[in-house]
């Protein structure tokens, strides 16, 4: 429902361990409301794309990565769930930086998901990739070339075309890592404009370091720092009365070094 | 600098061309030495062509690659970080430098030892055998080379749609199929081009490829025998055999590109 708590963080750490170790997370306790946009922001190198990955057990894949403590995701503890990981993962969408489509045609890059999960029928497919193309506002662009090559779209469009492709799958949780990032303004806007349109019905984590992203989108704000959560709270309030000093000259703009 | 190229190159040229000048009018005289079964005194200047030995090769090499390239690719999806821990993907990777720089004549006689051990004789079964373990550690090396370029974050998002390991393999593997693919076309030019690796394995005689557990010659084993041997048409026709190996090794070239680069429309920059 909306404004209840759909992600919940608790004591959570998260490790590398290498030549060195190094703690990425500490002590990580937030919670996340769904049928919201949640925007975790910071400085770079502060753990927003570490505390993304967490919620969707992406460091399982990669050597050397320790999580602890517990992330409840609708009630559930996802690192100690009886469900197995690609289930936990298909209900909580990851949309990278840069868009990487499948090696694959259109069609099939928003068929993929459809395909591993339910097998659907060739006429049950078409009606999905249509459905999940128009939510992405990518069907009017795209639908007289559907068997075109993903690679051939312009990045903006092949970032839309990964969102269709996570809607696909239907999560319930969407995590972002600066979907914008690598776009030009007019395919950042219809980007924003597609997240603003989505978060109606589905939670999204968005993570920038777009302060101006953060206050046109987000309902609900993170601050990280040096792998901390420094504050937590509805957007307008921790952008205009933050509690904490530190948040406050973020928000300004003029914290040194950054 | 440009006087060692120099040497390079004009040997090079000098290699193949003369390779062709000389083996090029053999065949040009006589085309059906290549279709043509050896007489049964062939190698001491009788009748007949070297069709054994063209056959002999392709029997023995189509099938070594592809045991080596289906093996090859499962070792380099092994190696990827989300299956092998990345200590235990380097010394596999070091391994099969080794591997790689082993002279090939070492497989050979490893192969003959466990033929000699089964009371068994030089076969083409034998021969495969012997060119598949040739040809995995180059094959694997641009596979693993190939599957390491394939973007991080396609894999994280393939997982992120809930695929499971083996989907996501599959989309690894469709997209370092071009890189995989180079890599077979360097193995099987190994293979094809080797003749120590075989001449205990598979035999030397100068007799058609009969199945599997009998001798069978390849193209370089019979160069070699022509070569050394001391009748001048014999010789002659030494040449041709070489021409038309270095011509298989192109025509598998060109062939192999253009199933890439149809393989990899799907591929960002990859056509």
């Amino acid at each position: 429902m909306v404004g209840e708590t759909e992600i919940e963080v608790k004591n959570m750490q998260v490790s590398y361990s290498g030549k060195r170790d190094v703690v990425a997370l500490s002590d990580i306790s937030v919670d996340i409301p769904g049928q919201q946009l949640t925007a975790i922001i910071g400085p770079s190198g502060c753990g927003k794309t570490t505390l993304l990955k967490a919620l969707n057990r992406l460091h399982d894949i990669r050597d050397g990565v320790r999580v602890t403590g517990s992330i409840r995701i609708g009630g559930k503890d996802i690192y100690h769930a009886e469900e197995p990981v690609p289930e936990l993962r298909r209900r909580v969408g990851l949309i990278a930086q840069k868009p990487y489509p499948l090696p694959a045609s259109i069609y099939d890059n928003v068929a993929f998901g459809p395909r591993i999960h339910r097998h659907p029928g060739r006429s049950a497919l078409d009606i999905i990739v249509e459905r999940c193309l128009r939510e992405a506002h990518l069907w009017g662009e795209v639908k007289d070339r559907l068997d075109d090559p993903a690679a051939d779209l312009s990045v903006g469009q092949q970032q839309r075309l990964c969102i269709a492709r996570t809607l696909a799958v239907e999560p319930e949780v969407i995590l972002c890592d600066e979907v914008t990032s690598a776009l030009d303004p007019v395919s950042s806007q219809k980007v924003e404009e597609l997240l603003l349109s989505l978060k109606e019905r589905y939670t999204i984590v968005l993570v920038t370091h777009v302060l101006r992203q953060a206050k046109r989108l987000a309902d609900y704000v993170i601050f990280l720092y040096m792998g901390e959560v420094v504050e937590a709270g509805p957007a307008e309030q921790v952008f205009t009365r933050p509690q904490h000093q530190r948040t406050w000259e973020y928000v300004q703009g003029n914290m040194a070094g950054i | 600098m440009l006087g060692a190229l120099a040497v390079v190159i004009i040997s090079l040229f000098m290699v193949i061309g003369i390779t062709f000048l000389k083996g090029g009018a053999v065949l040009l005289e006589k085309p059906d030495l290549v279709v043509t079964p050896p007489g049964s005194r062939y190698l001491l200047g009788g009748d007949g062509g070297f069709l054994h030995a063209v056959l002999g090769s392709i029997y023995m090499v189509l099938p070594a690659t592809a045991c080596a390239a289906v093996m090859a690719l499962g070792i380099a999806l092994y190696l990827q970080s989300d299956y092998a821990g990345e200590h235990v993907a380097e010394i596999i990777r070091a391994v099969l430098d080794v591997l790689w720089g082993t002279p090939s004549i070492v497989y050979g006689i490893f192969v003959f030892a466990i033929i000699v051990y089964l009371q068994q004789r030089a076969s083409l079964l034998a021969g495969i055998v012997a060119l598949t373990l040739l040809e995995l550690p180059v094959i694997t090396r641009y596979a693993d080379e190939a599957v390491q370029m394939v973007p991080r974050q396609l894999k994280e998002s393939t997982y992120s749609m809930g695929g499971t390991r083996w989907e996501t393999a599959k989309v690894v593997s469709r997209y370092a199929l071009p890189g995989v693919t180079a890599g077979i076309l360097i193995g099987l030019g190994r293979g094809i081009g080797d003749a120590a690796s075989v001449i205990f394995t598979s035999g030397a005689g100068g007799t058609m490829p009969g199945g599997l557990f009998s001798t069978t010659t390849a193209l370089p084993v019979m160069i070699f025998q022509q070569a050394s041997s001391c009748y001048p048409s014999v010789r002659e026709q030494a040449y041709a055999a070489a021409c038309i190996l270095i011509l298989a090794v192109f025509a598998l070239n060109v062939t192999s590109r253009l199933v890439a680069g149809y393989l990899s429309r799907y591929v960002p920059g990859g056509r």
